[in-house]
């Protein structure tokens, strides 16, 4: 516990740029057998290694749109996950892949939608990570930030009017919590005390925007206060002490004692997305995180003074790169949408729009369909090791 | 049958439609014990207790974001917003998530948004607005307005049984002022069907809402005064539009006057009108023209609402030189 106190963000200097030391945070109450300790490793390693890949697919111009990683908090999102059940719902946000891939969402589904295939999950209407499937219980975000939070005590408001013992988990970033979709969705859901958990991921920065620029609040848990609710902070880049602390107010609210907003301090190691720089980031913070924080090899230094003998870890390392390589392979054969399934589904009914009148009996009027270069950002290097 | 009015025709459509699915409930400010602000949903909470008539927080982005999580669950929730006025509020939540639920993820939507809308009442800047048009300007969202009691409770039923997002525009200078007699067993007006208010040879005038008694006044005028057989069409769905309708008026008076409470620019007017253009130019004795609001944030004082507001002589005005063209 101390230890996890010294290492976050190197402890030096008052600037609260980047996510401040936790004060306390919680190894919690955690109970988990050694195969599903094992199961952790592999999560965080599957959603570091898929991000690998899709880097190299970006770099091959695959990869259609921007590029969201979330290197450095694959802990906080596949601890958070980890506590929930099946048949409990998640919303994640665009470093929730991890979160994903525990609820279900499959390597191959993450290479199709940033490819833009027309067999991806939204079949190349939506970017990245942006897709859900609320059988295997995750439910796609949207751009605007915080609107999941309302969205997320509706589905929960759902599972109390049902008596249902289901649980739902809301992901928001420092960034999302000045938002009034936030704010109106937190007071509804703890209001009607509906089986909502609200993980804050405080990982330094939204945007380039410092988390001291965000709030004046000296830690997220503070707003819980104000609602009403209870609240849990951890260490979100030690997988255990996020899955205690999660798994706490997931039995809270499957006890029908309503919402709990979980803080989970961790750090954004990239940019915002490929294209960002990360000028705005102080000097040796990154790699301070890098070298003395990094969430896989800490839980590597976990399970080995555990006595989890190398020969397990690399085995699950294996099966990660064979997974990543097969679904690479099957997401390249896919083709792209066909055109004119852009005009179907926006209502149930009419199934589809007619095309308008200078594009009817024409499929395609269009020879090369060009991938923009960037967002017309600055596009130098990225700092830092990649 | 007793006749009801507008307002009563859509209570009775929500008890009715509770009553027949548990899966619908209502959520709003003050919607419960209090019966909302028109008294809309008085009696629900008594008959279906706080579980399915939620008093909610005053959270306009909130209750519909809530309500669109719910009806991915299956639900089929019914919002008040107190005014339509502050569903600008929501705005966000209705055009960016709502709206492009089904299309970006497959999911369901099915949720009603309804509230008093419109002027006449002398309410002022935030308790007389018509934002139809930035939600019929939202693909992925329908939007209906009736003008007749039996309009509203067949349409309001209809929306609730949409499996998409519907917008329910209620005039609240209607709600107590028109009567109707509602038609025996089920009844459901489907969205997308405008309806023909009364005939004529010589002029159409194309509306919704309380404009549609304004125009229903000034045919009566226009026949008594010039000889002038004038039709109107009252389109009650405004997302999607009865295309059909439009254009067999169009086809059949060949003179056109579009009137709506909104304002002008960026008015549903002006889309009907650029369709007229398209597809019936050669039906057309003359330009197609409208009578709206003044482009201007709607005022308190009788004196300033009465002149921003189309009025019946402002009607009879232009289907007079419409006539003449």
């Amino acid at each position: 516990m101390a230890r996890t106190g010294t290492r976050a963000g190197g402890g030096r200097g008052a600037r609260r740029s980047a996510a401040a030391p936790p004060a306390t945070v919680s190894e919690g109450d955690v109970a988990l057998t050694r195969l599903q300790r094992l199961e952790l490793y592999y999560w965080m390693r599957l959603t570091r290694s898929l991000e690998e890949r899709l880097v190299n697919l970006y770099r091959q111009t695959k990869v259609v749109g921007g590029l969201f990683r979330s290197l450095g908090q694959e802990a906080d999102a596949v601890g958070s996950a980890y506590a929930l059940q099946r048949g409990d719902v998640l919303s994640p946000l665009i470093r929730n892949l991890g979160s994903m891939l525990v609820k279900g969402a499959t390597p191959v589904e993450i290479l199709k939608q940033y490819m833009a295939k027309g067999d991806s999950p939204t079949r190349g209407r939506e970017l990245n990570i942006h897709f859900g499937d609320t059988e295997r219980g995750f439910i796609g975000q949207i751009s605007p930030l915080g609107d999941m939070v309302p969205v997320m005590a509706g589905v929960t408001l759902t599972f109390k009017m049902r008596g249902e013992p289901r649980v739902g988990l809301v992901y928001v970033g420092d960034g999302a919590t000045s938002t009034g979709a936030f704010h109106e969705g937190i007071n509804f859901a703890a209001v009607q005390r509906c089986p909502l958990v609200v993980v804050v991921e405080n990982n330094g920065y939204a945007y380039s925007t410092p988390t001291c620029k965000q709030t004046l609040a000296a830690q997220f848990v503070d707003k819980a206060i104000g609602y009403g609710i209870a609240a849990e902070r951890a260490d979100g880049n030690d997988v255990l002490a996020t899955y205690g602390a999660t798994k706490r107010a997931v039995d809270r609210a499957r006890r029908g004692e309503g919402v709990t907003l979980v803080e989970l301090i961790t750090y954004r190691r990239k940019g915002h997305a490929e294209h960002d720089n990360q000028s705005y980031v102080p000097a040796g913070e990154i790699e301070r995180w890098e070298r003395e924080n990094d969430p896989i090899m800490r839980y590597l230094e976990r399970l080995r003074s555990e006595g989890v003998e190398d020969a397990a870890l690399q085995a699950i390392d294996a099966r990660v790169t064979s997974e990543i390589d097969e679904a690479t392979d099957l997401a390249e054969q896919s083709g792209v949408p066909d055109a004119l399934d852009a005009l179907v589904g926006v209502y149930a009914d009419p199934p589809a729009e007619r095309p308008l009148w200078f594009r009817e009996g024409k499929r395609d009027v269009v020879d090369v369909h060009e991938r923009p270069e960037g967002w017309g950002t600055y596009d130098a290097p990225a700092r830092g090791a990649d | 049958m007793a006749e009801i009015t507008y307002l009563e025709a859509i209570r009775e459509a929500l008890f009715e439609e509770m009553e027949r699915d548990a899966n619908v409930f209502c959520l709003g400010e003050d919607i419960g014990a209090y019966g909302g602000a028109f008294k809309v949903t008085d009696g629900l909470m008594a008959k279906y207790g706080e579980s399915r008539v939620i008093d909610t927080p005053i959270s306009e982005i909130g209750i519909v974001g809530a309500a669109a999580g719910a009806a991915h669950m299956g639900m089929r929730p019914v919002v008040e917003m107190q005014f339509i006025d502050f569903v600008a509020n929501a705005y966000d939540m209705l055009t960016n998530y709502v709206a492009t639920a089904r299309y970006r993820a497959f999911l369901p939507c099915p949720m009603v948004v309804r509230g008093p809308s419109g002027g006449y009442v002398r309410g002022g800047p935030f308790h007389s607005q018509n934002p139809e048009a930035g939600f019929i300007h939202t693909p992925g969202l329908k939007v209906v307005y009736p003008s007749t009691a039996e309009d509203a409770k067949g349409l309001m039923k209809a929306a609730i049984r949409d499996d998409d997002c519907v917008l329910f525009f209620e005039h609240k200078y209607l709600y107590r002022r028109i009567k109707g007699e509602m038609p025996a067993g089920d009844h459901v007006v489907p969205i997308g069907r405008a309806r023909l208010a009364r005939e004529g040879r010589d002029l159409s005038v194309i509306t919704y809402a309380a404009t549609v008694h304004k125009a229903l006044e000034a045919a009566e005028q226009l026949e008594r005064e010039d000889g002038l057989s004038v039709e109107v069409l009252d389109l009650r769905s405004l997302a999607p539009l009865d295309d059909a309708a439009i254009d067999a008026t169009v086809r059949k008076t060949n003179r056109v006057l579009i009137v709506h409470e909104d304002t002008r620019t960026g008015g549903l007017a002006g889309e009907i009108t650029a369709r007229i253009n398209e597809r019936c130019f050669e039906w057309l004795d003359a330009p197609v023209l409208r009578v709206t609001a003044h482009d201007v944030p709607l005022p308190y004082a009788p004196s300033l609402e009465d002149l921003v507001l189309p009025q019946v002589p402002d009607i009879v005005f232009a289907a007079r030189h419409l006539a003449a063209y």
